[in-house]
């Protein structure tokens, strides 16, 4: 069965997830999977005395267990009520098919196995170690190595609250992964009746103009609305100034189109738009 | 990767500096009576652990685990250093990192399941106890200033840390090593100390080849001891990532870590360091202080170099009776005292593999031979407790006529009994062996039921034999069923 599948966890953000997978869901009408992963944060412990007795192995053993014991019965506790609030607001919503699922051990090792039946993967922008998500522009610690690692798209959540996209954008840059995005978005069903502007930065070479049009002409084929723009000037400013001009809720594009090597060296326009941007994100691999 | 690499060195950064400050100020005194065990100056020792630990932060398999100069390793040198000298112990240790970098490639770290746990307790107390015995030497023939002196140590390292506040952040041995070092110095009492025990080092390392001869002689002199290094190193260590692993949680790569100790080991010897392996005591102590990551490790060594270059002249003021509480420490600590009340709840083969252990190390003095009698004496009762799960019953159906239904196990510790089952002397016109119940685990056993069949022949009774091809499907050595239930089913039940 595929399945939607968000991850919940005790970050703010965590009800933007929720009501995301709850829109893609409804418009997808596939099942919802709500995940949470415990992890384990490194025990820090004072005891720098630095001398071993009798028993000291047995000793601490027994302490560390019992340590990891406590917490570790007070994080499954707060994770399943968590996802049991995400589960009632899911069905509050209309949904009825909502499983939860809990698991031990990292999110990035944890998802992979799911993709295979998840139709669309929902997570926060930010995990639950960042408390204050409109502050700072920084990135969740798994989010790079769950969206590296997965197969299926990911819709990224930025903000506390999530509203039903009007208008979506496409940051369409003729590139291989832009023209596989495209393929998909364009016969899903996730998008059909809202508003699409496919824009384009800085390309104004006959090449890139043709693919531009084809492109065009592909989505009002699907269906869509369609609002064209080309736009000059730094990439990352020109989309968000065009989104912010626009009212767009939603932006669409293909993710990582390059290396990891090359994102070391000159940086990558996903990475820098996951951490900047104001409204969710459709990353398509 | 670079996740993994940022888990593994950065995920506890302020728990692994303390922790690693710690482990380098106990490992000082440890190098230096390592290096005194085998024969050679305290700075091989101490150079040692400073680039055992440095390396094996970087290319081990078990973050956390702490590695460097070691008991264990010391005392199988001894003979080594007595016959010909500082040059060829370090030639050995070079050859044992070769042979323990072979061994992570063949993959012998997954070797360690066959290691029982009672070989593991029998492992661990017999270290304990060759690191207290190595002790005595510094205990005879010494005037009563030695005994108060290691009484005194070992007062204030156990009850130091129960001392409000100071006690839990400031490591008792070192408080002990101050103490009785500030002592002695200001008496001015005449005992033994570290600078009596031979050079101490002043400089950082500096790379050395071995200065032997490269011949067939060399090597015919070093292998033996070679290849016990590495057998004892990297069981030790093997056994240490698995405390670890128990205590933290957390898995480890053994196979890895093989390879990782035979890396530090030639990076030791090149840098004019023995060798050495990870440390159980000090791992414990690592742990305990809240060290978890890589970055532990790598302090422990570093921190224990810089102190090391910038202190010599006040090292070499420590009374040896401060290191002797210190070891005698270790010891105690080391010692899995729980095994001794085991000895009554646990079953008597149990108590004789760690027994056995335990002796034949003392004995030897060579960890490796005492875990290879562990291991052996394990498997042995381990056979002979599948080897009673044999029945053959016999039946009459028709006068004349005997059916025998063999159930269970049938391998080379019960064919002798699956042999004595049968009643030759009845004379029966039809034998009838059902053995579709039954398994037969090696060549010896279908020897065993072909002795079986032709006797009966020889007494004029027809033979049939019911399920052959079934029960002796057990017998080929690669099953390759680990990771299918379905044919251990089809193999195991009844066919």
């Amino acid at each position: 069965m595929i399945q939607i599948t968000a991850c919940i966890d005790a970050s703010p953000a965590a009800s933007a997830v929720c009501d995301a997978a709850i829109w893609v869901s409804q418009r997808l009408s596939a099942p919802m999977r709500l995940l949470h992963v415990l992890e384990r944060p490194p025990q820090s412990q004072t005891d720098l005395s630095g001398s071993i007795g009798l028993g000291s192995r047995e000793h601490l053993l027994k302490q560390l267990t019992e340590l990891d014991a406590e917490r570790g019965r007070i994080a499954l506790e707060n994770g399943r009520l968590m996802l049991e609030a995400a589960q009632t607001r899911a069905q509050e919503a209309g949904l009825h098919d909502v499983v939860t699922l809990q698991r031990h051990g990292r999110l990035s090792d944890e998802v992979l196995p799911l993709c295979d039946d998840t139709r669309v993967l929902v997570m926060g922008r930010l995990g639950e170690d960042h408390a204050a998500p409109e502050a700072n522009a920084t990135l969740g610690s798994q989010l790079e190595t769950v969206l590296r690692s997965v197969s299926c798209p990911v819709l990224v959540t930025t903000s506390l609250t999530f509203r039903t996209p009007e208008r979506f954008m496409v940051a369409y840059d003729a590139s291989d992964a832009a023209e596989r995005a495209l393929a998909a978005y364009a016969d899903s069903p996730l998008l059909q009746g809202t508003q699409c502007h496919l824009v384009m930065v800085k390309h104004n070479d006959a090449e890139h103009l043709a693919k531009f049009t084809a492109a065009r002409a592909r989505l009002e084929q699907a269906g869509f609305e369609v609002v064209s723009a080309q736009l000059d000037g730094e990439v990352l400013p020109a989309l968000m100034d065009y989104q912010a001009a626009h009212q767009i809720e939603l932006m669409v594009m293909g993710a990582y189109g390059h290396s990891r090597i090359r994102q070391f060296f000159v940086g990558s326009h996903t990475r820098n738009m996951l951490s900047q941007s104001k409204v969710p994100l459709l990353l398509l691999r | 990767m670079l996740n993994t690499l940022k888990r593994e060195w950065f995920s506890n950064i302020r728990g692994d500096l303390l922790a690693g400050t710690v482990v380098a100020l106990a490992l000082i005194p440890e190098a230096i009576a390592f290096s005194i065990i085998a024969g050679v100056d305290p700075k091989v020792g101490l150079y040692a652990s400073f680039c055992i630990a440095v390396i094996i932060a970087f290319v081990g398999g078990r973050p956390g685990m702490i590695s460097a100069a070691t008991g264990a390793m010391s005392l199988l040198m001894v003979t080594l250093v007595k016959e010909h000298g500082l040059e060829y112990l370090l030639a050995a240790s070079l050859l044992c990192g070769v042979i323990q970098i072979g061994a992570g490639f063949l993959k012998l770290g997954d070797l360690m399941r066959f290691v029982s746990r009672s070989v593991v307790t029998g492992f661990v107390n017999a270290l304990a106890i060759l690191i207290f015995m190595a002790q005595l030497p510094e205990l005879t023939n010494v005037t009563w200033h030695v005994y108060a002196m290691t009484a005194a140590g070992l007062g204030i390292i156990y009850l130091f840390p129960y001392v409000p506040k100071v006690g839990s952040w400031l490591p008792s041995p070192l408080v002990c090593i101050l103490t009785i070092t500030a002592v002695a110095m200001i008496w001015g009492i005449d005992v033994r100390t570290v600078s009596d025990m031979g050079e101490l080092p002043d400089t950082l390392p500096i790379f050395l080849w071995p200065d032997v001869p490269l011949t067939l002689e060399t090597l015919w002199i070093i292998l033996p001891y070679s290849l016990a290094l590495a057998a004892v190193g990297l069981l030790e260590s093997m056994m240490t990532s698995t405390i670890v692993d128990e205590l933290t949680d957390t898995d480890s790569d053994k196979n890895r870590e093989c390879k990782g100790q035979g890396v530090a080991n030639i990076g030791s010897s090149l840098l004019g360091g023995m060798a050495g392996c990870a440390m159980i005591g000090q791992s414990i102590i690592n742990v305990k202080s809240g060290g978890r990551g890589r970055l532990s490790t790598f302090v422990a060594g570093f921190f224990l170099l810089i102190m090391v270059v910038f202190l010599d002249e006040w090292i070499g003021q420590i009374p040896m009776a401060a290191l002797v509480a210190v070891m005698i420490m270790v010891s105690i600590g080391t010692f899995s005292w729980e095994s001794i009340t085991n000895l009554k709840k646990h079953p008597l083969s149990t108590n004789i593999v760690m027994l056995a252990t335990v002796s034949v190390v003392v004995a030897t003095h060579n960890l490796a031979l005492g875990v290879l009698v562990g291991v052996l004496l394990a498997s042995l009762f381990f056979a002979n407790k599948i080897g009673r799960f044999m029945v053959v019953k016999s039946k009459e159906t028709v006068p004349g006529e005997r059916t025998y239904k063999v159930i269970g196990q049938v391998f080379f510790a019960s064919s002798d009994a699956f042999s004595q089952s049968f009643d030759f002397r009845e004379a029966a016109n039809k034998v009838t062996i059902d053995l579709t119940q039954a398994h037969f685990w090696d060549i010896t056993s279908v020897s065993a039921l072909d002795k079986v069949v032709i006797k009966f022949r020889r007494e004029g009774a027809q033979v049939e034999l019911l399920g052959l091809n079934e029960a002796s499907a057990t017998i080929v050595d690669r099953f390759g069923v680990h990771d299918k239930p379905e044919e251990v089913e089809k193999l195991m039940g009844g066919h």
